[in-house]
């Protein structure tokens, strides 16, 4: 157990620690501190969810092979009813039976 | 009441522990890899609990990169939670201070989107939900990374169970949960459009803040919703 926590190293992580609590309480600070929030700020931050998580999203269709295009799209169609675990399950069946049986694993 | 919503909270958060199971070990067996000690390791896991910034940082802690550098890109990776930390003010005000701290210590990104779709539902955010949801999340996240620090090289590949695609479906399934707000199509076009260009020509994890302004942006360029004109008639007829 020689070493187990290196000085340096151990600043090192709690200084990013440090640094990722600063953006997790900073956006309620700054929200919580304006007075009157005007409207294109209120429409601005009532878009962040979907444009966060589009963004999340994406490029992993994007980038991914044909087999989590597929996944990603049926999920997308079974969204229109349910978004949650059925939805969630259906995407991982999907990509599951493309990766095993038809490219053959 | 609050042990039901607790166990609520916990059953939602399951979920997610699972899907971020494999990242929680790659990030163990990455850290090892890196030059770190299990104990640095799951030390890191536990104080910056969010996955991509971790990754960055000990890949830049393998090239020798200037701590303050280090410090600053985890700050950049995770800019993100401003956001969330903005947009969720209003379902957590009723929060103890303690429990904001709690609050905001475990604000990943399934926290934020799970609170957001609770908030919106008409529902309370208790306390006793988020911090159940949080917990389990981040039990999994820490406990992995001992698992992934001390059996990284015997874990086979993730892609062959498929986890990969777990979190992209399921951020497209919370996506398509927003589909009937104001605005939906726009943001939702700029956001895609913002982060693959980000994510080709600057790179994974800017494509994530970048994605996000540009969906933000238009959102904030789009002409006033009628519920916030409604809102402001009553003072313009105040002042009259």
């Amino acid at each position: 157990m020689e070493n187990a926590f290196n000085p340096e190293m151990t600043l090192l992580i709690l200084g990013a620690g440090l640094a990722t609590y600063a953006t997790r309480i900073g956006g309620y600070l700054l929200v919580t501190r304006m007075k009157n929030i005007p409207p294109r700020v209120e429409s601005a931050l009532n878009a962040v969810p979907a444009a966060v998580l589009s963004s999340l999203a994406a490029p992993a269709f994007f980038t991914g092979g044909y087999d989590t295009q597929i996944a990603m799209a049926v999920a997308a169609v079974i969204a229109f009813r349910n978004t949650g675990l059925p939805m969630l399950l259906a995407g991982w069946a999907v990509a599951m039976v493309i990766r095993h049986l038809v490219i053959g694993g | 009441m609050a042990r039901t919503e607790f166990f609520e909270g916990m059953r939602g958060g399951l979920v997610m522990a699972l899907s971020a199971t494999p990242f929680g070990a790659l990030f163990g067996a990455v850290a090892i890899d890196n030059g770190l000690t299990v104990p640095e390791a799951v030390l890191m896991s536990a104080t910056t609990f969010a996955g991509a910034s971790q990754l960055v940082g000990i890949e830049l802690f393998g090239h020798h990169v200037q701590a303050w550098l280090i410090i600053l890109s985890v700050f950049a990776v995770n800019f993100r939670h401003i956001l969330y930390s903005a947009a969720i003010a209003r379902y957590i005000e009723h929060f103890t201070p303690i429990q904001k701290f709690f609050a905001f210590y475990l604000l990943v990104d399934p926290q934020f989107a799970e609170t957001i779709r609770r908030g919106e539902s008409g529902k309370v955010v208790t306390p006793s939900w988020y911090i159940g949801f949080g917990f389990c999340v981040y039990i999994a996240w820490v406990g992995m990374t001992f698992v992934g620090a001390h059996f990284g090289k015997m874990m086979g590949d993730p892609k062959a169970l498929a986890l990969d695609v777990v979190l992209p479906v399921y951020f497209l399934g919370m996506v398509m949960g927003f589909r009937k707000r104001d605005g939906f199509l726009p943001v939702v076009l700029a956001s895609v459009i913002g982060s693959v260009a980000a994510y080709h020509f600057v790179g994974s994890p800017w494509h994530v803040s970048l994605g996000a302004l540009a969906g933000i942006v238009v959102a904030a360029l789009l002409p006033p919703t009628l519920a916030a004109e409604i809102n402001d008639t009553p003072a313009q007829a105040e002042e009259a």
